[in-house]
């Protein structure tokens, strides 16, 4: 589904990814983990499309087609879709508004029609109540004086409303407490399908005690320097990144 | 985003470009006191009008061009405006809508006035002023059962003289600016509105002016007034085809609100703005006020302005009356090389009077915008209170805000709050919004949007949509 190839990136002249590959198939649950100033969130950026990331070398594809191609929308409206460590307010457009605007979007890309707006309100609230959301979330403008918590609770109940093909969640978990967590967790588990992909970038393990990746990354210095399964994470929790950073030198 | 993309979306068309052909009846350019007297003649006028006409003429002569503003322009000839245009017809007032010109009927259709069942079904009477004369004024009938006045001015100089000399002047004397005095001389058409004591106007009022003849002027005046208890909503909307020539349009507004009356004047501005180089466009140089005369009295402007090449615009209320309500929720767009100082004063003279402003200023292109605002607090008014809000977004990083807040605060009773801020549209708020499958262009208006939900929300309903869809063509592609 997603194959990244040898990718090099550099944000205002300095290299963040050094030939960084992945490839994520459907159905699967990727963890990338690493310590600050890895690339984590540079890896997740690049392929959603924000400015200011400058691919030097290498290539992304996503279901065959060249990712680093498409406009920023186009991508979402393939299926890509990302939530933000840091979601920014916008003020005065109400929750809703966005939401139905994102559906809309990307049903019209896809040749589909318009959502009929009963329908989509009750997709909506079904999927509101999966989030422990109030209702009045949809009324509110988009993430404004949003606690931590509930930002992040809107990015996933974003998630689930529009059923990316690949979901990435970039520190999902940061600030999060533990009720919340699980709250969080649960989301990113019912997205867990056999035609999507999901790719969690987290710096902490404790996140993957409740949602439990297929395969586990660890990324330093811009370069995925380990792969494994669940059992890797634990490991690193354990040891730390230290280790692992010896244990690939070696 | 690149700049060259940047500012290939900034270019856009004005969609209501287009230029009526129909015969006109055209004085040629050039004031003097015989342009004041043809114009009062052709109106059929009373002696008195044109006395005073003249008398403001004569003022104005003395008057010089006030320059303080921040505004960049050569200087007006004001000799090569043409002072009077009219279309061609029957020396009698038209009757119905099928006497009108078919052809000013399609103009007026392009720009999608409700002039036909369509007002009706929207409740909304229109006085439609097409260049200098206004053209039929619907629901005259209907709104004279309830009592309530709407008609040209022209019109009501004849049929209610003595409403005329009592009110006409008194908010924005003759000779209180430049402009106002040049108005006071050769206005030639604008509307009416008397609410008689109690009665609440039962549907909006409205009026669509437009510029259709080439080197010709605007000067519109308009004149409500609300005995006490009596409430108007009345919404105004400009548009003029596009020309390579700068016009003028100096109007003139004046407001009354006895005791208890409320009036609500909403201002949809979509002048031609001129091109991308600043060549053509209107001048728009506006003297707006509003005269809370009566006790609990309160006026209200709202204002979404997106055209003209150069804006200067002050809707200002008078707070007389104990315990009257002045309020100014304001949106101006400008993008291209447009230029607009504007904003609003706020005079508190009555005891317990208050004050709103709320003004959103949305610069894109190289436009250059001015919030401009004065409060002043009287020593009467004790207990007087303001809440002055002024925000500005900047898009892209060619354009230009400023902010100019006055105060004037001579009552120690008086509580003033100002809260003011300058955000440029969000890198991050776009990218957000597309990473959701969103193009940047609707991205761009549900940000800006959300910036102006505040004064929208003032709008009566129907033209919200209308504010919230020229919003979007003002700003197509302006993406920064």
């Amino acid at each position: 589904m997603l194959e990244v190839k040898d990718l090099h990136v550099t944000v205002e002249g300095n290299e963040i990814l050094k030939g960084l590959t992945l490839t994520i198939k459907k159905g699967e649950v990727h963890a990338i983990m690493g310590p600050n100033g890895a690339g984590k969130s540079t890896l997740s950026a690049v392929i959603a499309g924000k400015d200011g990331y400058e691919v030097t070398q290498g290539s992304i594809t996503f279901e065959g087609k060249d990712v680093l191609e498409m406009e920023i929308e186009e991508r979402a409206q393939a299926g890509l879709l990302l939530g933000f460590q840091y979601p920014v307010e916008i003020p005065g457009v109400k929750n809703i508004y966005l939401l139905k605007s994102a559906l809309n979007a990307q049903r019209v890309a896809r040749g589909e029609d318009e959502m009929p707006a009963p329908e989509f309100l009750k997709l909506v609230r079904e999927k509101l109540g999966y989030m422990k959301m109030d209702p009045s979330f949809l009324q509110r403008a988009v993430n404004e004086g949003f606690s931590g918590g509930e930002k992040k609770r809107n990015e996933i109940l974003q998630m689930l409303v529009l059923q990316p093909k690949l979901a990435m969640l970039d520190e999902i978990d940061s600030g999060l407490d533990i009720d919340a967590m699980k709250v969080v967790a649960d989301g990113v588990n019912s997205l867990r399908a056999e035609e999507r992909a999901i790719l969690i970038v987290t710096h902490y393990q404790r996140l993957l005690d409740y949602i439990t990746p297929d395969k586990v990354h660890v990324l330093v210095d811009g370069r995925i320097v380990k792969t494994g399964d669940a059992e890797l994470a634990k490991e690193l929790e354990a040891n730390g990144y230290e280790g692992i950073e010896e244990g690939s030198a070696a | 985003m690149a700049t060259e993309e940047m500012e290939q979306l900034v270019t856009r068309e004005y969609k209501e470009g287009f230029v009526t052909d129909i015969e006109s009846d055209t004085l040629p350019p050039g004031l003097n006191e015989d342009t004041i007297a043809f114009i009062s003649n052709k109106k059929g006028e009373p002696e008195w009008m044109l006395e005073w006409r003249l008398d403001a003429y004569r003022q104005w002569l003395k008057m010089k061009e006030p320059s303080w503003a921040h505004l960049d322009y050569p200087p007006i000839d004001y000799q090569a405006i043409s002072y009077f245009s009219a279309p061609k017809r029957p020396e009698d007032m038209l009757q119905s809508m099928d006497e009108v010109d078919p052809k000013l009927l399609e103009t007026y259709e392009k720009l999608g006035i409700p002039l036909h069942e369509r007002a009706a079904l929207a409740g909304v009477a229109v006085d439609a002023v097409f260049d200098s004369v206004s053209v039929t004024t619907t629901f005259k009938e209907t709104l004279l059962e309830a009592g309530v006045i709407f008609c040209s001015i022209s019109e009501a100089i004849h049929d209610y003289p003595e409403l005329i000399k009592q009110y006409l002047g008194t908010v924005v004397p003759k000779n209180d600016n430049y402009f106002a005095a040049l108005n006071s001389a050769v206005f030639t058409d604008g509307s009416f509105v008397f609410v008689p004591k109690g009665v609440k106007c039962p549907m909006e009022l409205s009026t669509y002016f437009r510029i259709n003849e080439a080197n010709t002027g605007q000067f519109e005046r308009t004149l409500i007034i609300c005995e006490d208890q009596a409430e108007v909503s009345y919404l105004e909307g400009c548009t003029a085809p596009m020309r390579d020539e700068n016009q003028l349009h100096a109007a003139v507004v004046e407001l009354v609100a006895l005791d208890d009356a409320y009036i609500k004047y909403s201002t949809v501005q979509n002048w031609y703005p001129g091109d991308e180089n600043g060549v053509g466009g209107i001048y728009n140089f506006v003297t707006k006020r509003g005269d809370c005369r009566g006790d609990r009295s309160r006026i209200s402007w709202t204002q979404v302005e997106t055209g003209s090449a150069i804006t200067w615009k002050y809707p200002s209320c008078m707070l007389r009356g104990k315990d009257s309500v002045g309020e100014f929720y304001s949106v101006a767009v400008t993008n291209g090389r447009q230029q607009a100082d504007t904003g609003t004063k706020m005079v508190h003279i009555g005891e317990g009077s208050r004050s709103y402003i709320v003004a959103k200023g949305i610069s894109a292109g190289r436009s250059d915008q001015s919030y401009r605002g004065l409060v002043k607090i009287g020593p009467r008014a004790k207990g007087a209170r303001n809440f002055t809000q002024c925000d500005s977004l900047l898009i892209g990083d060619t354009c230009g805000a400023h902010t100019f807040p006055y105060q004037e605060i001579n009552n120690s009773t008086a509580t003033i709050e100002h809260e003011a801020t300058t955000s440029k549209i969000g890198e991050d708020q776009l990218f957000y919004c597309q990473s959701r499958g969103i193009s940047e262009e609707d991205a761009v208006s549900m940000i800006v949007n959300g910036f102006c939900k505040d004064v929208f929300q003032e709008l009566p309903m129907e033209f919200a949509v209308e504010a919230e869809a020229l919003l979007g063509v003002t700003l197509e592609g302006a993406v920064g």
